[in-house]
């Protein structure tokens, strides 16, 4: 029996591991996914995000935990899901030599209420290359179709590793609008992203991955708004941290060159402060970030990678 | 498996063939040109017994199709689609592997169909005759050389990476038409070479359709032993070696 989908979350996993030989890939990673939510699996290159989404996909078994997408085991019961889903690998997956719209016909006949292909084709702007091979596409108008493959059988649970690598700036915004259509629609969206940028646009919840590991979660606006008690700024390396904290009556810290941090409520006292500390040296001011932190700042900290 | 799917992707396979220049001009161009070539140039040595070289030729060169269109050809494709990402892709899709190795079996017979089609046409304008030819045995022979060669095929196309498949699908390809009884005669092979040629999938088709479509021919239980055990023994083994990525 289909359970409403308020009852079964769309994805929940929890516990996942997988090995690939001496390798662990993913290592003890839990989180769950709602329909009508985009949730972002981000991290860097390698930290695991593809392997989990291929494991909800029912392409590997777990090597331990367990994996349940719409309450079913995407191995065991994989005939019963996979007219359920819809998957956008990371890379393509589709015959060189067949042209747009063929494929969208041919992926089409496989699902039993299929979305119109050519209005799917306009939907993702590709309907001035339907007659064009596959081969001959560029790399965002390849993701496109892709993209496009992915839903055309109307899925409730959309995978979608790494959706806009290699989209140019007007197709990304094309993949986004899709990507928002879908939440609207009631489809569970997870995404895979190394691209802060692209979680923050998109994103409901963002499970932060690194390492194999699950090291931050939440819906996005949770995981902005703790640690604000500091003010960020960026300004020319090597700053005289000593006289600028005495002058704030705080800890300064250099985060990396250029960038610092100043551990004291952003008020606009201490704001003007340091702008006037700043003058006086006549240094300029790079950027300025009070209170609230991007998620740039949550993940660098979690992820340890100051440096990246 | 359902129909519809199926048979959009039977199109897809077929459409996707004949797409393909160089499966086209190895599943046809060759054949034909081969054909058409050693009929009329007098370059071949002929078994004994044999007035016209197409009497000869055209049973070999139908075995010569049936190897590119069930071996080179899938062996080709697979392994690029497995390079490629698409049968991974056609995985998560609820198309299925039935429906799959399906559209890509009835794809092969619709390239033998035409083969055999344009083949005999060409052989009948060169003068063979099918006086006396069993069609029965020709067809069961094509039958089981497909299903061997299939296997075999796809061993390669499965395993390998798409470029490599490429280069030991069309090697394998030449070396069986030097050594397949096709072109040349076997009786023409040095003994060793002929006696290994002999257990091999192409001799024995080639023995089998010299028997059915040229008169006379004497057939042993050997070639029909050699087809049925390959097409036993390499289906399941390309099966079981098949890696979908």
């Amino acid at each position: 029996m289909k359970l409403p989908s308020s009852v079964v979350p769309a994805v929940a996993i929890e516990g996942l591991v997988v090995r690939y030989g001496d390798l662990t890939a993913v290592d003890g990673v839990s989180f769950e996914a709602a329909a009508g939510e985009v949730t972002a699996l981000l991290g860097p290159n390698g930290a695991g995000k593809t392997s989990t989404v291929e494991t909800a996909e029912g392409y590997r078994r777990p090597d331990a935990g367990t994996v349940r997408v719409l309450g079913l085991d995407p191995v065991a019961d994989h005939a019963a899901l996979v007219p359920r889903i819809g998957v956008m690998p990371q890379d393509g997956g589709v015959y060189p030599g067949i042209r747009v719209l063929e494929a969208m016909r041919l992926f089409a006949a496989y699902y039993d209420e299929p979305l119109d292909p050519t209005g799917l084709l306009a939907r993702v702007g590709l309907t001035d290359r339907a007659s064009a091979t596959t081969r001959s596409l560029s790399g965002g108008e390849r993701q496109r179709l892709s993209l496009a493959l992915a839903l055309v059988g109307r899925p409730e649970v959309a995978f979608l590793d790494e959706p806009t690598s290699g989209v140019d700036v007007g197709g990304r915004q094309i993949v986004r609008q899709v990507i928002r259509e879908l939440r609207d629609d009631g489809v569970a969206v997870v995404l895979t992203t190394h691209e802060l940028a692209e979680a923050e646009h998109l994103a409901d919840r963002v499970v932060i991955v690194d390492r194999g590991r699950v090291v931050g979660s939440g819906p996005l606006a949770e995981l902005l708004r703790g640690g604000g008690e500091e003010i960020r700024f960026g300004a020319p390396a090597g700053l005289e941290m000593g006289s600028l904290g005495e002058r704030l009556g705080a800890l300064v810290l250099e985060t990396t060159p250029g960038e610092y941090v100043v551990a004291c409520p952003p008020s606009p006292a201490a704001v003007a402060a340091l702008t006037a500390w700043l003058a006086e040296r006549e240094l300029p001011l790079a950027d300025l970030r009070a209170g609230r932190q991007t998620l740039e700042d949550v993940f660098l900290r979690l992820t340890d990678r100051s440096e990246a | 498996m359902k129909r519809r799917s199926l048979a959009a992707q039977t199109r897809t396979e077929v459409l996707l063939t004949l797409r393909r220049g160089e499966s086209v001009l190895l599943t046809l161009g060759i054949p034909v040109l081969l054909l058409l070539f050693l009929s009329l140039a007098d370059v071949l040595p002929l078994p004994t017994g044999v007035d016209h070289p197409v009497d000869f030729l055209f049973p070999g060169i139908l075995a010569l199709a049936v190897l590119s269109a069930a071996l080179v050809g899938p062996a080709i494709a697979t392994g690029f689609e497995r390079e490629y990402g698409v049968l991974k892709r056609l995985g998560v899709t609820p198309l299925g592997r039935p429906a799959i190795i399906t559209a890509k079996t009835i794809a092969v017979l619709a390239v033998e169909l035409v083969q055999v089609v344009v083949l005999t046409g060409l052989a009948f304008a060169l003068g063979w005759r099918p006086d006396g030819a069993l069609v029965g045995t020709a067809l069961l022979g094509v039958a089981v050389a497909t299903v061997a060669f299939a296997g075999a095929g796809l061993l390669l196309g499965g395993t390998l990476p798409g470029l490599t498949t490429l280069a030991a699908a069309n090697g394998l390809y030449v070396v069986l038409l030097l050594v397949g009884g096709m072109v040349f005669p076997l009786d023409s092979l040095p003994s060793g070479v002929r006696a290994a040629a002999r257990l091999l999938p192409s001799a024995a088709l080639a023995e089998v359709l010299q028997h059915a479509l040229r008169t006379g021919t004497h057939l042993g239980v050997q070639p029909w032993i050699v087809l049925v055990a390959w097409a036993i023994v390499l289906p399941p083994l390309a099966a079981r070696c098949f890696r979908w990525r």
